[in-house]
């Protein structure tokens, strides 16, 4: 052990047998954050890992099977006492700081589930690749968020018509070290700022925001990319230009203006930033690879999501979508929440079989089959999710 | 009360206090004797004293090794450029930021100036050449087509 810290352990001896000194901690992200074994790390510095379709069977994902997805290091040694949330910007009437106490006693708390899912979730299927993290499937994520209303504190600060945009800022620090840099500064328009559920939230599923995941305080805006709900949140300025954070400028975060071939080179000036995610849905039962006989019958079951808008309409496939069929779909709990829906599925003849899932929203939007416009930055891939079965 | 009646409450006493005392012994042999078998109690602890894996099957020596064409600590395929690639891609990201990624020559040239104007990369002078070289040649883009079969499932009876 001495040897990869490369200096001897003073009273090593006396160190407990399991313990992993600090300088070793940050080797095992299964303990650092509590996640079950099956998570998929893409990236270690900064921390990217990913669930299995399977571990997000769940209504409400707990910490062990939520994705991480940090664009720089994670502050060390929060203080809770100390910590204040700023509200600056050209557009607020005044400066105002709020410690986490006060933000708790002065405004209402609400509690809604919120589908968190990072824009570049499915990235690996784009054809040419597109550069970043090779999410799969497994970005996405609906816990159960308590904070107050973001509008609530801006109403209390005073808010100019002049305000166009919020951006967040963080206590994270650049992957570089550089102090002068910040990992990531998104945000969202005002409309989005002001909306019932953007949250700037101290609790996850009834427990202090894990901290890999914001603690001690995190912006959630549901339904937009994930990117949008900065974690350790410690200041929010209220712009009256487009928020131009770190992130914020294209390429980041946006997609071709007009649809573009595969491969082709997309001008930064002919991109638009992405808002609302779209329509999507995961089988999360059975997992991949299920075999079983043929006088069984399959029950499925899974969640879809469609950003702003609801799930209208879920339906799945046994034959790569040459006919469907209905599967019953919940209503959401609140808005933004995903939605969990099941079928139940009999087989006319032993096989190879893939079950695709398809979910259409409100708006008569369905998922593709095939990966969707192609874009530099492989955002937005809703393409259908298809289990593997074999039935004997 | 008679004097029978009062008797026979003391001895009902006596017997449950005889009860409670045998039960307490039997407890505590029976502790004693799980205690003789198994000395850490390990039974009563939780599982989360899971050992935490400590690596430590890289020692100095074979910092750099290299198995079955893959350099160990980074997983970075072994070819010619291999340490220009570690020493200037891996001290401020993780070598998986590269490994997981598949580029043209064009693009991993873009993507090495978008970190030099916005993420304090170096200017890499007459290495860019063997960086680039390296990364187009081992991690170029493979054609997967608008949708890929579903691969590497693990199948599993279901009851």
């Amino acid at each position: 052990m001495a040897g990869i810290i490369g200096a001897d352990i003073v009273f090593g001896s006396k160190m407990p047998i399991n313990y992993q000194p600090l300088a070793l901690q940050d080797t095992d992200p299964f303990v650092l954050f509590g996640l079950d074994k099956e998570m998929v790390v893409l990236n270690d510095k900064p921390w990217n890992i990913e669930a299995k379709a399977h571990l997000l069977d769940e209504k409400v994902t707990s910490n062990k099977n939520m994705f991480i997805r940090n664009n720089g290091i994670p502050p060390e040694n929060i203080d809770v006492a100390s910590w204040t949330l700023v509200i600056d910007g050209e557009s607020v009437e005044q400066t105002k700081t709020y410690t986490l106490s006060e933000l708790k006693s002065k405004f209402k708390h609400y509690t809604y589930q919120l589908t968190v899912e990072c824009g570049g979730n499915g990235r690996s299927e784009f054809n040419p690749p597109a550069k970043g993290n090779q999410w799969t499937i497994g970005a996405v994520s609906c816990a159960s968020w308590t904070g107050v209303r973001l509008k609530d504190i801006l109403d209390d600060v005073g808010v100019k018509d002049s305000a166009v945009y919020i951006g967040y800022h963080a206590a994270d620090s650049h992957i570089s070290r550089d102090p002068n840099k910040e990992p990531i500064s998104r945000g969202v328009p005002m409309r989005k700022a002001v909306q019932e559920e953007t949250l700037v939230a101290f609790k996850m599923n009834g427990e202090d925001i894990p901290a890999a995941h914001g603690y001690p305080l995190r912006l959630v805006c549901g339904g937009w990319p994930a990117s949008t709900s900065g974690k350790w949140l410690n200041r929010i300025s209220v712009r009256n230009i487009e928020h131009d954070g770190a992130k914020m400028k294209a390429p980041a975060y946006r997609v071709p203006k007009n649809t573009v071939a595969p491969g082709e080179k997309v001008e930064d000036e002919d991109m638009k930033i992405i808002e609302s995610m779209p329509v999507k849905s995961l089988i999360t039962y059975p997992k991949s690879g299920a075999v079983l006989e043929l006088d069984k019958k399959l029950k499925i079951r899974g969640h879809a999501w469609a950003g702003e808008l609801e799930v209208d309409q879920m339906e799945y496939s046994i034959d790569f979508g040459a006919t469907w069929q209905t599967c019953s779909i919940e209503k959401p709990v609140n808005r933004l929440a995903w939605q969990h829906f099941n079928a139940v599925i009999t087989f006319p003849e032993k096989g190879y079989y893939e079950v695709w899932a398809r979910a259409t929203d409100a708006n008569g939007v369905g998922q593709p089959m095939l990966v969707p416009g192609w874009n530099p930055k492989g955002y937005l891939n809703n393409a259908c999710h298809r289990i593997a079965v074999k039935v004997k | 009360m008679s004097e029978e009646n009062k008797f026979k409450g003391q001895a009902k006493q006596v017997y449950r206090m005889l009860i409670m005392v045998w039960c307490v012994v039997l407890l505590g042999t029976a502790f004693a004797i799980y205690a003789l078998v198994d000395p850490s109690l390990s039974a009563f602890k939780e599982k989360e004293t899971e050992l935490v894996v400590v690596d430590d099957t890289i020692s100095e020596d074979d910092w750099d090794k290299v198995e079955n064409g893959i350099h160990l600590r980074t997983g970075f395929v072994d070819d010619d450029g291999l340490m220009t690639v570690v020493t200037n891609c891996t001290s401020c990201h993780s070598a998986k930021m590269v490994t997981q990624n598949r580029m043209t020559k064009e693009r991993w040239i873009a993507t090495i100036r978008w970190m030099q104007e916005t993420q304090n990369l170096w200017d890499l002078g007459k290495n860019e050449d063997i960086i680039v070289n390296y990364l187009a040649k081992n991690y170029a883009p493979k054609n997967m087509g608008r949708r890929a079969n579903l691969e590497n499932i693990e199948w599993y009876e279901l009851n």
